[in-house]
């Protein structure tokens, strides 16, 4: 069977616009492949088609873009999700094109940077070894960990897109919850401080763009509603 | 929290609090003149002006204004951060319609006790 592509092109050194382009894939009637492995098919045929993509099975998050309106890693979408419908591929929206499917991830990862996405621990003795944690404390972390910082949820979030500047984002507020709510982590008080204004945060208006998204299945507005709670009870 | 919804610097938590208080605050009021009409037949002047003519609906109608007034300040704050760019042209924008928002609440005031 034949496959249509609708490919968004942009070389911002040749191209005064960006534009969409049509390709077309031969596939074996019954056999199902990932988007990424049609994308590299198609850039045999034309090699000037540019996207990222690394380990190719989920893990790296390199390959995050716009399937058909949804964001997703192309790596693990089957092309049967879509049907015998025409694949339209868009970059990550709101985040700058470098080119083709290729986005400046720079604004989205000054945010992850904000959040200082490592354990502080200030106790003046340390462990002679490692930082014990209980099985209920460790559980407190799932769901939080697994982010691969593909940035398809906060590259679907409007107000990420508005406020790029200001707004952590779903998937920095993840790692923020991912660390306040770690019992090694001695900071919670710092954090908190740092996300205490009109945007970081309280810019999430729960509209869970990042939930239907996030290809990992987390739930970053889960974790946002936890840093609201903990905000509050720090005012009051 | 009204000194608060005064400054010009906005606070996440106050005005995340103060936009679901509100809200409470506007449905109440909603719900509370629904039934209202639906539990009488003919609205005359007389009944309408019985209806605000204590104490307690003069405050809560006053507290449903001042609620509207409040809900649009943070409201529109945030939607014209989103959408205007322009800080000359948001602050024109955000001063009319907080004044349209206080004008509501000054006749408010005056009708409800100046009648």
């Amino acid at each position: 069977m034949q496959l249509s592509f609708s490919v968004y092109r942009y070389n911002p050194d040749v191209d005064n616009a960006p534009r969409m382009q049509d390709y077309t894939l031969e596939v074996e009637e019954g056999q199902d492949m990932m988007v990424l492995d049609a994308l590299i098919a198609l850039k045999e045929k034309d090699p000037t088609l540019s996207f990222r993509r690394s380990c190719r099975e989920g893990v790296c998050g390199s390959d995050g873009m716009n399937m058909n309106g949804k964001n997703g890693l192309a790596c693990i979408t089957p092309l049967s999700t879509f049907g015998r419908k025409k694949i339209i591929v868009r970059p990550l929206p709101g985040m700058p094109v470098v080119r083709d499917l290729v986005v400046d991830l720079s604004q989205f990862y000054n945010q992850y940077e904000k959040i200082k996405p490592f354990l502080i621990n200030d106790n003046n003795q340390p462990p002679a070894r490692e930082f014990l944690q209980s099985p209920e404390e460790r559980e407190k972390l799932d769901g939080l960990y697994e982010c691969i910082l593909c940035a398809c949820c906060s590259s679907s979030c409007p107000s990420f897109w508005w406020n790029p500047d200001k707004f952590i984002g779903p998937a920095g507020l993840l790692h923020a919850y991912r660390f306040l709510a770690d019992s090694r982590d001695t900071a919670t008080e710092q954090r908190l401080g740092d996300l205490d204004d009109a945007f970081s945060v309280f810019r999430c208006h729960g509209i869970m763009n990042c939930v239907s998204v996030c290809p990992k299945g987390l739930n970053p507005t889960k974790a946002i509603g936890q840093i609201k709670s903990l905000l509050l009870q720090r005012a009051v | 929290m009204l000194t608060n919804q005064a400054n010009f610097k906005r606070d996440g938590v106050q005005d995340y609090v103060t936009v679901r208080a509100t809200a409470i605050i506007m449905t109440a009021f909603t719900f509370y003149m629904l039934w209202f009409f639906l539990s009488t037949p003919t609205v005359t002047y007389e009944i309408w002006h019985g209806l605000f003519s204590s104490l307690a609906m003069k405050v809560f109608t006053f507290a449903a204004l001042v609620s509207v007034m409040l809900h649009i300040r943070i409201g529109f704050w945030q939607v014209l951060t989103d959408y205007v760019k322009s800080t000359g042209l948001r602050a024109v924008v955000q001063f009319f319609i907080n004044l349209v928002a206080f004008v509501y609440v000054a006749v408010g005031l005056f009708v409800l006790w100046g009648l």
